[in-house]
């Protein structure tokens, strides 16, 4: 028990190694600049590296096995129906809620507000912020469907995904410039911590179920158009909106 | 003491706030739908308590040592005092002027990826999908790569004012021929790792020099320049994973 415990720390050590030769290295050489409340920093370094522990023991125990019997279950159970709303649900419900996306939808209303897009007003960029958050979750609900439609008929991602980014470079020419940067962006912020692990486990798990699909070919993928379609979305969000 | 203690208690209620959804539809599709009930019940529920309490951790420890510092760091680097030394000089700036914020940019870049929960966990799978011929710790570095070298373009980008589609088409064009030639099975995953690389540890950093740098240099619009960063650390992941698998494709099949 000892010794295993030990083995998973210094392999978190390792994890979290770089992160802190960085700031040490340009805080004491560069900056040339003693570490501000040294004491507080060390015991938020302790409590990262417990909660990484944690969080991957978790993962092992709980994400990864329910994710994958998850699938298994509804492979065998073949309705593509309950599988497709249960897939949107999974990408919406994650979604909607993320800190990170609201973080973002209220700072793209207040760029709008500030180019005049919309009205400089509370309830305006409320309503802005609320548009583009609905907007994002229900792109990475429809994503998450399309991806389980993509390993249910074994169509190869990349033609989804370079199609999809096509789109994207000539939806940039049409959309106003104060959507672009935020559109972009939408894309990587959608994808949570437990989002991730429990999407990948679902979808490995459907291809290693379902006979002639390849789990590392066809399980993969989901997150791809999870991070494509918010862009899309977005980009169609502001140009509707916006260029009349 | 009794503050720390709100706190703390209020990140890990606004944690199992975030998960809530998530465990209400999996209840709801495996014992309404599914109509099956859930296997190794206690482990499983050990499990999801587990990586609420230990995301919870994980983002209040982030919170107390390193956003506070790395923030700091980035608004030092990014100020103008750092950077055009104590003569005010503050006409348009060359753009290799701004050494250190490439390096600290990088670095960051780097090591924030191999921090990250949400790789560790894709790279877990792939390891065990492709029964140990993709490596844990190959994926992870080659997508720390990724990040730090999209950071250090992105940096480049908003100190030189071009537009962000430039590069971002670039970046595809490249993906798309690295694409025809990889081999089909590593597609998918390194399509995935774009947007893995994005989440709990990278981004408020990455955020906050971006928005310092473009605070910092004459001509710069905060809100038009400093977004973008993390689209530019999601795009070059997908081409150095490529690139990695590419190779080790190549050297298994030049030792067979």
């Amino acid at each position: 028990m000892g010794s295993l415990i030990w083995k998973k720390a210094k392999k978190i050590l390792r994890d979290l190694a770089p992160i802190i030769l960085v700031i040490v290295f340009f805080q004491v050489f560069i900056l040339q600049q003693p570490v501000p409340h040294l004491g507080q920093v060390l015991f938020g370094v302790v409590m990262v590296a417990i909660g990484l522990g944690l969080f991957l023991e978790g993962l092992e125990m709980g994400l990864f096995p329910i994710g994958e019997s998850m699938a298994g279950a509804f492979a065998r159970k073949g309705s593509v129906f309950w599988l497709m709303t249960f897939g949107f649900f999974l990408g919406f419900s994650t979604t909607i809620a993320e800190p990170a996306l609201i973080a973002i939808s209220g700072e793209a209303a207040e760029v709008a507000a500030e180019a005049g897009l919309i009205t400089r007003s509370i309830e305006g960029q409320t309503e802005y912020a609320m548009g583009i958050r609905l907007t994002v979750a229900v792109a990475v609900g429809l994503a998450v469907g399309l991806g389980i439609l993509r390993i249910l008929l074994g169509w190869p991602l990349h033609y989804l995904i370079i199609g999809g980014y096509g789109i994207v470079i000539l939806m940039t020419f049409l959309a106003p410039n104060e959507i672009i940067g935020i559109a972009y962006d939408s894309g990587g912020v959608t994808t949570s911590t437990v989002t991730v692990p429990l999407v990948t486990a679902f979808g490995v798990g459907l291809a290693t179920t379902i006979r002639h699909r390849n789990p590392l070919l066809h399980g993969f993928g989901l997150i791809a158009l999870a991070s494509l379609l918010p862009i899309i979305f977005v980009l169609a969000f502001g140009i509707i909106l916006f260029d009349r | 003491m009794g503050n720390e203690f709100t706190e703390t208690g209020k990140i890990i209620l606004s944690t199992g706030r975030d998960v809530f959804p998530v465990i209400v539809l999996i209840l709801f599709f495996q014992l309404l739908i599914l109509r099956q009930p859930i296997l190794h019940k206690k482990r499983v529920a050990f499990g999801f308590l587990f990586c609420i309490l230990g995301l919870a951790l994980f983002l209040i420890g982030l919170d107390k040592a390193l956003f506070p510092v790395g923030k700091m760091m980035a608004e030092q680097l990014s100020a103008p005092a750092f950077i055009f030394g104590s003569k005010s000089n503050t006409a348009e700036p060359v753009w290799w002027a701004y050494g250190w914020i490439y390096l600290f940019g990088g670095l960051i870049g780097f090591s924030t990826t191999i921090a990250e929960p949400a790789l560790m966990a894709v790279a877990m799978k792939a390891e065990e999908v492709s029964r140990g011929s993709i490596k844990q710790w190959g994926l992870r570095i080659a997508v720390a790569v990724g990040v730090a070298g999209g950071i250090i373009l992105g940096i480049f980008r908003i100190i030189t004012g071009t537009p962000l589609l430039i590069y971002f088409a670039a970046g595809y064009f490249i993906v798309i021929l690295q694409t025809i030639f990889a081999p089909r099975y590593i597609i998918p995953l390194a399509y995935d790792t774009g947007g893995v690389t994005t989440s709990t540890v990278t981004v408020p950093l990455v955020a906050a020099l971006g928005l310092g740098l473009s605070s910092t240099i004459p001509g710069r619009n905060v809100a038009l320049d400093g977004f973008g960063l993390v689209a530019f650390a999601s795009v070059f992941p997908i081409i150095t994973v490529l690139a990695y698998i590419q190779c080790a494709h190549w050297l298994d099949q030049r030792r067979t």
